[in-house]
């Protein structure tokens, strides 16, 4: 008898340590492979060394959770296989390739679960790539998990929860903040009154930090628009237009960020198919409401296949765990899964909320000017891109980056591609989800060239 | 002149490594990046225009942090724990 091989769960965050609860309930032994030191992705990310403040002070609210988080997932010590600090560079075919120390392992797998998160979404503007700017996600990990500020004035920029949540985490930390710059108009927040109803802690939680920025002193200024960071070898401040005023201020340094994007890169290579999702402007790996993708035995959980939070990433890794052990023919517990998919649901209309709340700069693509770069790994600006969708009369985003190099770089398209099929639309004529999207190639992310063949070693 | 400015940790056991040449002390617990921007402001140039740069996602996803160690070896700075002894070369000079 062959033994099947065991189910492979990518992503240690939220919904990877769910989904792996589920299947170690179920009598299975996941193996974890994940690219942090410890569990817990980016919102509930781990200090490499205690430093003395409390889970409270890193954590906020959301401390609980994050414990919880992290004694669950240590407690399955000995009923999974875990590899922290491994990346998933290849899969498909039910085989996986792992980079782990130095080392390349084949592993087969028997269902895959893909809980790969999210980063920061960008639209580039002038200065972004200045040594001082950094994502608002970017900004948070320095202080959550290193204990740092990325300067002593910083301004926060940009649209989304995050962005006030990070700008009061500095506050707190004593870091001066030197404002809050949102993209977004103050009307547009009306539609968070809606939000009171379905999530009213969050809702009033991020009035507080709003609240509680001002009454220290931090400006919040709105409807921010062509907002350009300035400094010739590092950040020395910024600018920015409103209501048709040119205004600037002094600063070191900025966090700035325009809400998540999904991590999507393995999802494509496992071939699931996409589709292209208004709420996020992104296309996206599909899932239905149970987390399984188009391909059988391929489940997405968490934001990498959506953007929807922790809290429902926790909800979908469970769910997509239950989806796998059904598939598989083993016993669930299908009232739970229906508890699961009703939250799902509350919270996904909560996310069309935030989205009113902090709607998308859709005329970026016509403003940006043609020498901000688009794509920071190989420095192709605004105007390259628009000339070369002009010169090779390029309707599609693959073709784009094969003529002008933009998302050919060391990240992927992961901070320019989304930017990038925005010019593409705006220049073309046509909408967003017209112009395609960057297809993942292996490795996903850099791989040193030193990187050995398990196999090629055992024969050494 | 450095970017970042420490809040916690800032007693933890000194950690000695090298950057362009030049003697710098980290904490026990840092990353790389956090390491060399505690005592610069930048990783790396771009090999395209030859400006600085500082990383940016410090997640391990934008790729704007690697840097090249004494042995040869190339790192993504953000998700390298500093370890003592280290050679840190940020190319050109950046960070000096």
């Amino acid at each position: 008898m062959t033994v099947r091989p065991q189910p492979l769960i990518v992503g240690a965050g939220p919904a990877g340590v769910r989904a792996a609860g589920a299947l170690v309930a179920a009598g299975l032994r996941p193996l974890v492979v994940d690219e942090a030191p410890a569990c817990g992705g980016q919102i509930y990310r781990q200090r490499l060394v205690d430093d003395g403040r409390s889970t409270r002070s890193l954590y906020g609210s959301e401390a609980p959770k994050a414990e919880r988080l992290h004694r669950d997932f240590a407690a399955f010590e000995g009923r999974i296989d875990y590899w922290p600090q491994a990346l998933v560079w290849s899969l498909g075919d039910g085989e996986a390739h792992v980079a782990l120390a130095g080392r390349n392992r084949k592993v087969a797998y028997d269902g895959l679960i893909l809980a790969t998160g999210a980063s920061d979404r960008v639209l580039p503007v002038p200065g972004w790539t200045l040594p001082g700017v950094f994502t608002l996600g970017g900004a948070q990990i320095a202080l959550k998990s290193q204990g740092c500020a990325i300067g002593s004035r910083v301004v926060f920029a940009g649209a989304g929860p995050l962005l006030y949540l990070v700008a009061w985490q500095y506050m707190k930390a004593g870091v001066n903040v030197a404002a809050v710059l949102d993209a977004t108009p103050l009307m547009a927040k009306r539609h968070l009154l809606r939000g009171l109803a379905l999530e009213p802690a969050i809702i009033l939680r991020g009035m507080r930090f709003a609240a509680e920025l001002r009454l220290r002193g931090v400006a919040i200024h709105y409807a921010v628009e062509d907002f350009a960071i300035v400094g010739e070898t590092r950040v020395t401040g910024v600018r920015w237009r409103q209501g048709g005023h040119e205004r600037s201020l002094v600063c070191d340094s900025v966090g700035y960020g325009l809400a998540l994007r999904s991590e999507t890169q393995l999802a494509d290579l496992a071939g699931c198919r996409f589709t292209f999702n208004e709420r996020d402007r992104a296309m996206l790996p599909e899932r239905d409401i149970s987390g399984r993708s188009s391909v059988v035995g391929v489940y997405l959980a968490g934001d990498g296949a959506g953007i929807a939070g922790a809290d429902a990433a926790e909800l979908a890794g469970e769910r997509a765990a239950l989806a796998l052990l059904e598939d598989r023919g083993l016993p669930y517990p299908p009232v739970r899964a229906l508890d699961l998919e009703r939250k799902l649901t509350r919270i996904s209309r909560f996310r069309d909320v935030l989205e009113a709340a902090f709607p998308y700069p859709a005329h970026w693509a016509k403003r940006v000017a043609d020498d901000t770069l688009i794509c920071r790994c190989e420095e192709v600006t605004a105007g390259t891109l628009r000339q070369s969708v002009r010169d090779f009369a390029v309707d599609e985003i693959n073709r784009l980056k094969a003529v002008s190099r933009i998302g050919m770089g060391r990240c992927q398209g992961r901070f320019c591609g989304a930017s990038a099929a925005e010019i593409l639309a705006a220049e073309t004529g046509r909408g967003i989800d017209a112009v395609g999207r960057l297809r993942a190639q292996p490795p996903v992310k850099p791989l040193p060239m030193t990187l050995a063949d398990e196999k090629q070693e055992a024969a050494q | 002149m450095q970017l970042f400015h420490r809040i916690a940790r800032q007693d933890h056991a000194p950690v000695p490594f090298t950057l362009d040449g030049r003697s710098c002390v980290g904490r026990e617990g840092d990353t790389l990046l956090t390491a060399i921007l505690n005592a610069a402001s930048a990783v790396r140039v771009s090999e395209f225009s030859g400006n600085p740069r500082a990383g940016f996602c410090q997640m391990g996803a934008c790729q704007d942090c690697w840097v090249t160690l004494g042995t040869g070896e190339r790192v993504r700075a953000c998700t390298t724990p500093l370890v003592a002894g280290m050679e840190i070369l940020t190319g050109k000079g950046a960070a000096s």
